[in-house]
C-alpha cells in the first residue's frame, strides 16, 4: 500500500494544452468573432486559462482581440445565451 | 518617421444610400493618399448587424483598409473619422510581422482552404 494520494477522478484528468502552440497559430485575429467565441462563455465573458488551457502569452492576445472585437460591435460586451 | 503597417476598420451609419457610402469611403482613402500612405487592401463587409446598438442603430456598413505609412497618418485619419458624423465607430491597429503575414494569407483566401482541408479530412475519417 502506498501512502501517495490517489487521484479521485481518474477518467476526468485530461492534459491541458494550448491550442495556439499546438496548431502553430501566431496571430489572434479580432476580425473573426466566430473563432473568438471559443474563448468566451454564454454571457460573453472571457474564459480563464485554467478552463481553456491557453498559454499566458496567448491568453493576453486573446483578451486583447476580444476587447477589440467588442469595440467594433463584432461581439457583445454582455448578453444572454450567446451560444 | 518609421513606416509601419496599419489596418483600420470603420463602421458607417446604415441610413446612407450606396452612393453616399461610396463617397465616404472615397473620402477616407483620399485622406490616406494625401498623407502619402500606400493602401494595400480595402474590403467592404457590407451591412452587418451590430452586437449591441451604437447611437441607437442596430446595423452598420463595415469597411476594412490596410495601409502602410508613417505614424502621424493615424492621427490625421482618426481626426477625419471623428469629424465625420457618418462614421459611428472606428479602430486602427498596428500590425506586427505575424499580423502582416496572417492578412496576406487571408487576402489570398488560404484561410478557407485550410478549413476545406480540415473538412475533407473529417469527411475522410
Amino acid at each position: 500500500m502506498s501512502l501517495a494520494n490517489e487521484k479521485i477522478h481518474k477518467q476526468d484528468t485530461r492534459t491541458k494544452y494550448c491550442r495556439f502552440k499546438k496548431a502553430g497559430i501566431k496571430y489572434v485575429d479580432y476580425k473573426d468573432p466566430n473563432f473568438l467565441l471559443k474563448f468566451v462563455n454564454e454571457q460573453g465573458r472571457i474564459l480563464p486559462r485554467r478552463i481553456t488551457g491557453t498559454s499566458l502569452k496567448f491568453q493576453r492576445k486573446v483578451a486583447q482581440a476580444v476587447a477589440k472585437a467588442r469595440h467594433l460591435a463584432l461581439m457583445p460586451y454582455v448578453t444572454d445565451s450567446l451560444k | 518617421m518609421e513606416v509601419r503597417n496599419y489596418e483600420t476598420v470603420f463602421i458607417l451609419t446604415p441610413v446612407l444610400n450606396e452612393s453616399q457610402v461610396q463617397e465616404t469611403v472615397e473620402k477616407f482613402s483620399q485622406v490616406l493618399k494625401e498623407n502619402s500612405a500606400d493602401i494595400i487592401n480595402t474590403e467592404a463587409w457590407g451591412l452587418k448587424k451590430l452586437a449591441y446598438p451604437i447611437q441607437k442603430k442596430s446595423t452598420g456598413y463595415y469597411f476594412l483598409v490596410e495601409f502602410t505609412g508613417a505614424g502621424n497618418i493615424v492621427d490625421t485619419l482618426e481626426l477625419a473619422f471623428r469629424r465625420d458624423e457618418r462614421v459611428i465607430r472606428f479602430l486602427t491597429t498596428v500590425l506586427d510581422k505575424h499580423a502582416v503575414s496572417y492578412n496576406q494569407r487571408r487576402r489570398n483566401g488560404e484561410m478557407n482552404q485550410q478549413k476545406t482541408k480540415k473538412e475533407s479530412e473529417a469527411v475522410a475519417q
